[in-house]
């Protein structure tokens, strides 16, 4: 009984935590409509700073409590800052790349802290005051934590007095509500986006810091807070604030029982809940959405964003010197292994598969409407598809490599047949939660699957062992695959795709079954980023949960979509060949090369919002005009 | 004349206020009927329970005899019904034969092919549409740069795309020029006259209504007030009443 008391005020702890990082997404959404990524980041930001400031004060109570406030201000002034710097920019752009902007701002910030305060987790001092322990039911639980039980509702509380009390927060709601109405109102929306902008980094830089006590600050933080946060935020709803603290609850306390329980027998299996821990949300997340895709207290939007300001033209059928320049580069790409055999050819191969991982988003993203944020899991299963029949079903590899396609179908043919009844941001989300539960049941699994060691030895049979003989085997089919993604796109299945992303409602009235449309889709370009799954594993010999479906492997093809031109065919494959290898450049040059990669995403967003593709076509179209 | 459509009893409520309210009318091949009404009548909410988008409470709507209520517009297009929105849903990023292409597609169900290309699927159908309502000589455009009422005009060749028995227009002409309206509402009249198709559309545009209605029904909050004859409707004191707003008096 004290222990299930003792785990209830552990989840309690922990609420109190995601509700403040969650709650300055929900904000930021609510008022700009900008779904921020680098809020993981500056919560992280939040620790280290803490860090910091207490290290270098040093002065007991004041210097600790003191350097707690300046942690959340110092975070805010940073937040208003991007906001200004960049966001501000960007609020007219595609939702997708506001989120690559911010997502930019994670690995930039990412490096930052690297810069500043190294790579070593640093652990700051315990809380002056609050260094003991109370005695509950002859458990001792932590002061601190008490405090932090508190500083929920007591935030909470004071959201709602600034919210519901003050002219500033009339306007907050109100833009929240409605935001053009706010424009017409004459109230300077500038600086209630940044002043927003910069509130939701206070807190979630106040998170940060009141973490210092109870764990070191370390550079991985970012994206694990992130995805609580989104978790807890689309649980909650989009922009309600009581609902990111009832989903915080909810969260908290579920993640603490989970760990709480440990390992248990159920029916003669142990079954450790512990494991569970890092799915828990994810599955909570997904159930959330499929039956109540506002969020627990969220209000579903009236009229979707998505697709009515940003229209594409027409696709046009590539042009004779366009098809002849195609020609050319695979010759020129099949005649690559005559002129080395060397390092170039390894990049060669990765270029390839990536280029096809790039392609099958972009059929989903592009004609399809449907952003995934887990792409990734697909390329994940098509890879342990192979790794493990070959390894634990001894099959020939040639037959796990064609299995690799469909293990990933049949994957995103479950995933999928969620994640259409979604649109939008929802769905994204929904996708993102997929991926995570695919890579935490790989990562957790270690009798089966190797956990987060992975599979080894995954090499191709003898023929294709050669570098020169598995580059054109890769060549041959993702080369074959890309063309194939392109035919489906101009055949009658991408013609109604394109046709249910721009209108769900006339593809209703003339018969087309939009969700069943887009579920066949799905499982399509499952099986396509299997396949590119499939030859990675084979390319590089071993494979674990990282390096295939995590997180930033699906941001990564996200930006090699995004970097090529959302709305051109080439687009993918140009960002794929870019993003390979600016990475591998950049990569081998600095240990900063996130920050890099992080800066060109931001110069390309900035810049170039039409992709390089995309900015080429207008150069050229620009250029017949003055002709 | 046997009636292609014929709604009985039809109701349907949100909450506690009732949108229809035991509305029943037919309309007949070739024949048009406008519905008409103040606003908050409930026409759009009797439009969008006939072809499937809201679910009724209550009552039968029967197309050539069959029951459609509790069908999904997509299975209601697949009985031989088109449908034009008040504000037009076309595929933006695509161009105008395209959209034609696409509606024609799917009702031959060819919509499912992967491999060969579909431009040329179609496509001499398409610009037959095309040409009927006027617009087969910006089938290159893409749907996002027209003019609206050229967008409507697109609308109706898609709608027109599988052979339709009953033609479902909520307010064809709103959003555009007086002058346009009456030009947009004669070519329907004249395509649907030709092909026999059976027409319910509501408008607000008295001007339309009486230079093409064949008969009228008037709805009043979720009743159906008044069905006759264009003269008959206009001398129907009811009528009337609603339309002058003397309802204080009532």
């Amino acid at each position: 009984m004290a222990s299930v008391l003792i785990q209830f005020l552990n989840g309690l702890a922990s609420a109190s935590t995601l509700f403040l990082i969650a709650v300055g997404l929900s904000l930021i959404f609510g008022v700009t409509r900008i779904v921020n990524f680098a809020h993981g980041s500056l919560y992280m930001l939040g620790i280290y700073v803490a860090y910091g400031v207490i290290t270098k004060l040093d002065a007991g109570a004041p210097g600790f409590w003191g350097g707690l406030i300046a942690a959340g201000l110092v975070v805010g002034a940073v937040g208003a800052l991007i906001e200004v710097a960049i966001l501000r920019r960007i609020y007219h752009a595609p939702e997708l790349f506001q989120l690559l902007a911010t997502f930019a701002l994670t690995l930039v910030i990412k490096d930052l802290a690297l810069w500043i305060w190294g790579a070593e987790d640093l652990l700051g001092p315990r809380a002056p005051g609050l260094r003991g322990a109370v005695d509950i039911l002859g458990i001792a639980f932590p002061e601190y934590d008490l405090f932090l039980i508190a500083v929920g509702p007591l935030v909470l509380g004071a959201l709602w007095l600034l919210l519901n009390r003050t002219r500033w927060g009339t306007l907050v709601r109100a833009a929240t509500e409605d935001r053009e109405m706010v424009g017409a109102l004459g109230v300077n929306q500038k600086w209630l986006f940044t002043a927003v902008f910069a509130l939701g980094a206070f807190l979630a830089g106040l998170g940060g810091a009141l973490q210092i006590p109870r764990e070191p600050a370390q550079l991985f933080l970012d994206l694990g807070a992130i995805s609580d946060a989104f978790v807890v935020v689309v649980v909650g709803g989009m922009g309600s604030i009581p609902g990111a603290f009832l989903a915080a609850l909810l969260i908290g306390e579920i993640k603490a029982f989970c760990i709480g329980f440990g390992t248990v027998d159920l029916l003669g299996h142990s079954f450790s809940f512990s494991k569970l821990t890092l799915v828990a949300e994810f599955i909570v997340m997904a159930i959330v959405l499929v039956l109540r895709p506002q969020g627990l207290l969220g209000k579903p939007w009236a009229i979707q964003r998505t697709g009515a300001t940003h229209v594409e033209p027409p696709l046009r059928p590539a042009t004779p010197a366009l098809n002849a320049a195609a020609i050319a580069l695979v010759v020129m790409l099949a005649a690559l292994p005559l002129a080395t055999t060397g390092y170039t050819l390894v990049l060669g191969i990765d270029i390839l598969v990536f280029a096809l991982f790039a392609a099958s988003l972009h059929f989903i993203m592009g004609p399809g409407g449907m952003v995934s944020f887990g792409h990734a899991a697909y390329l994940g299963l098509g890879a342990y598809g192979a790794g493990l029949l070959l390894k634990k079903a001894a099959w020939p590899m040639e037959a796990a490599l064609a299995a690799a396609p469909v293990v990933a179908a049949i994957g995103a043919a479950i995933f999928g047949w969620f994640c259409v009844r979604l649109s939008g941001v929802y769905l994204a989300m929904l996708t993102l939660a997929f991926a995570q539960i695919a890579w935490s049941i790989v990562y957790q699994w270690d009798t089966f699957t190797g956990g987060s060691n992975g599979i080894v030895g995954v090499w191709p049979a003898p023929w294709l062992a050669p570098r020169p003989a598995f580059y054109l085997a890769t060549l041959v089919l993702c080369g074959g695959a890309i063309y194939l993604l392109r035919r489906m796109l101009f055949a009658p299945f991408g013609y109604a795709l394109r046709a249910g992303r721009d209108s769900p409602l006339r593809c209703d009235a003339i018969g087309i079954d939009v969700q069943r449309l887009q579920w066949r889709a799905f499982i399509v370009v499952g099986g396509f980023a299997g396949l590119a799954g499939g030859l990675f594993a084979f390319s590089k010999g071993s494979i674990s949960p990282d390096s295939t479906m995590s997180v930033s492997r699906s941001i990564d093809a996200l930006v090699m979509v995004l970097l090529g031109g959302v709305q051109t065919l080439s687009g993918p494959v140009v960002g794929a060949a870019v993003f390979t290898w600016l990475q591998d450049t950049i990569a081998r040059n600095t240990d900063y090369w996130r920050a890099l990669l992080g800066a060109t995403i931001l110069a390309i967003v900035l810049l170039f919002p039409q992709g390089i593709v995309g900015a080429a076509r207008a150069l050229l179209a620009g250029r017949g005009r003055a002709e | 004349m046997s009636a292609i459509l014929a709604v009985e009893h039809l109701a349907k409520s949100f909450g506690g206020v009732q949108a229809v309210r035991d509305v029943s009318f037919g309309v007949g091949a070739g024949e048009l009927l406008a519905m008409i009404g103040p606003n908050g009548a409930g026409k759009t909410t009797c439009f969008n329970t006939l072809n499937g988008q809201l679910a009724a409470d209550a009552g039968s709507v029967r197309l050539d005899g069959r029951e459609v209520l509790g069908l999904a517009p997509r299975q209601v297009f697949r009985l031989g019904v088109g449908r034009t929105f008040q504000i037009t849903a076309t595929f933006a990023s695509m161009t105008v034969r395209e959209n034609v292409q696409v509606a024609l597609l799917s009702h031959r169900r060819r919509l499912g092919g992967w491999w060969a290309g579909a431009a040329t699927l179609c496509r001499d159908d398409a610009d037959r549409l095309l040409a009927r309502v006027g617009m087969v000589d910006q089938a290159e455009r893409a749907c996002s740069v027209l003019a609206y009422g050229d967008l409507k005009r697109v609308e109706l060749a898609v709608a027109l795309a599988n052979e339709p028995k009953l033609l479902l227009m909520d307010e064809p002409t709103a959003g555009m020029a007086p002058k346009e309206r009456i030009a947009l509402m004669a070519l329907a009249a004249e395509i649907v006259r030709e092909r026999g198709i059976a027409v319910l559309f509501t408008e607000h545009d008295m001007d339309v209504v009486f230079a093409h209605a064949d008969r009228i029904i008037v709805l009043d909050r979720g009743r159906l007030i008044a069905a006759g004859l264009p003269a008959e409707v206009r001398a129907n004191p009811e009528v009337q009443q609603v339309y002058l707003g003397s309802r204080a008096t009532h």
